[in-house]
């Protein structure tokens, strides 16, 4: 464990930030939100919910001309749509979460201590589905996606607040895991996501701004342009391994769910504003 | 032309730093071709991408992580040493984002070269 905190230190370290060796997550918390507020002193933290747009005004201008008539609303009404279509024993999705999933993206992620891992909203969809004899949905794009863009938009205004819980050392080692897979370099263009949106946030990599990971997941799922579609967090953590050459996870691995559990804590405070839309 | 004279201010020195012997005619016209190719090798999305992170020449929509490359022979001492920064960057900087282009043989050692003469009269 000791050894693992030390890498992760060293590894920041090396890439130019001071952060303080053997950080807890309310350590972390605060470190990185003072290493963005200060690489970006104009933007209000609130503001870090919209990624690269909060830093970019150029980008920002045709982004907020987008969001006069969202891509992602077909999405959201067709969610609905299937969030309230009964399964075949006639339950539905409300029956499997609290408050009849309505307003609970601010419980995503958290660690399950009973089945020791951390729980991703998009893998308790599937789970639903699973447990009420429905056959599972693919991951990252599609029917999953739309339903998760719904739970999403009803949650609008509640804020990211993980939890690390102490009664479980497994939800710390989880943490430290996605903290690890963050500052490690991956592939053949040796880079570290923290390469990218921590040492470089704000800069540009030929036309593309490097948004910064602070706010980074307020705003999931999101359509992307790119993709002419809406995408889960974890289709963004699989195109940001590839641009780098390194072999991409699958949809909700242990090795992605620990990584999101990590940088979203990061946002902790934040405002929810998903789904989003993104270039 | 100022630009080649300049050129040609700093690169005699520096060859001269670098041991080289006076070059023959052809060994020049030999550096000019591989000058050539170096460049578009650096500028190839799917090579060096150079662009990706430094403003070059004329290169377009450059981006800005790493420094303009101008003047190399005043920021090195020779061409092999600047050759070095391309072939594995975290030598000098072990925090850099620059990836190791040799060591993790994301260019051939040709292409290396290459791209350093390119490179090494900017
Ligand atoms: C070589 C640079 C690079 C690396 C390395 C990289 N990314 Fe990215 N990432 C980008 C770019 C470019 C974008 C799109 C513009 C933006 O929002 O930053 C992006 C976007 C993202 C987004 C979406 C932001 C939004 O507002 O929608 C997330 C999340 C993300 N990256 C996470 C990661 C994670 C996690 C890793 C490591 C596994 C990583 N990135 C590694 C370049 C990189
Ligand atoms: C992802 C970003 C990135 C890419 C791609 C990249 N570099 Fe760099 N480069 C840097 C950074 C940052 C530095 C500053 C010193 C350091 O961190 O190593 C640098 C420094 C250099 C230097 C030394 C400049 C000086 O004035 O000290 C040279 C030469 C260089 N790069 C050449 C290249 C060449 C040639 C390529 C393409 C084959 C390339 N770089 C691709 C980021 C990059």
């Amino acid at each position: 464990m000791k050894k693992l905190l030390l890498t992760v230190a060293a590894t920041v370290l090396c890439g130019g930030l001071q952060l303080t060796a053997f950080a807890g997550p309310n350590e972390d918390l605060k470190e990185y939100r003072d290493l963005f507020m200060k690489k970006f002193p104009s933007v209000p933290f609130q503001e870090f919910a919209n990624g690269v747009y909060a830093i970019d005004k150029q980008q920002r201008a045709n982004w907020e001309q987008i969001e006069e008539f969202p891509p992602y609303e077909p999405y959201i009404d067709q969610g609905k749509a299937l969030f309230e279509t009964a399964f075949k024993n006639g339950k539905t999705y409300a029956d499997c979460f609290p408050n009849k999933g309505i307003g609970i993206a601010d419980r995503y992620p958290h660690w399950d201590k009973k089945r020791g891992k951390v729980m991703t909203m998009e893998l308790a969809i599937q789970e639903c589905r699973e447990a009420n004899g429905e056959k599972k949905l693919p991951y990252s794009k599609g029917k999953l996606v739309s339903i998760e863009a719904y739970m999403a938009y009803t949650s609008r205004g509640k804020k990211t607040d993980v939890v690390i819980p102490t009664d479980d050392p497994r939800a710390l080692e989880a943490y430290n895991k996605g903290k690890e897979f963050y500052f490690t370099r991956r592939g053949q263009l040796n880079f570290s996501c923290a390469h990218c949106h921590f040492q470089n946030a704000g800069m540009l990599v030929r036309t593309d701004r490097l948004s910064p990971a602070l706010g980074q997941t307020t705003h999931m799922p999101k359509y992307r342009s790119k993709w002419g579609a809406m995408g889960s967090l974890h289709r963004r953590f699989k195109g940001c391994n590839k641009q780098v050459r390194a072999a991409p996870f699958k949809d909700q691995s242990e090795e992605y769910r620990n990584l999101e559990y990590f940088l979203t804590h990061m946002s902790n405070g934040i405002e929810l504003n998903g789904p989003g839309a993104r270039k | 032309m100022r630009r080649i004279v300049r050129n040609l201010l700093l690169t005699v020195p520096a060859l001269l730093l670098g041991g080289m012997l006076p070059a023959p005619p052809a060994a020049i016209a030999d550096e000019a071709a591989m000058a050539k190719e170096g460049k578009s090798l650096a500028f190839n999305r799917k090579k060096g991408n150079c662009l990706a992170c430094h403003a070059i020449d004329d290169g377009v929509s450059p981006g800005n992580i790493g420094p303009p490359l101008v003047q190399m022979s005043s920021r090195f001492p020779n061409k092999a040493a600047m050759r070095d920064q391309i072939w594995d960057a975290t030598k000098r900087n072990p925090g850099t984002p620059m990836p190791p282009f040799g060591r993790h043989k994301i260019l051939s050692e040709g292409d290396i070269d290459r791209i350093a003469a390119f490179i090494w009269p900017l």
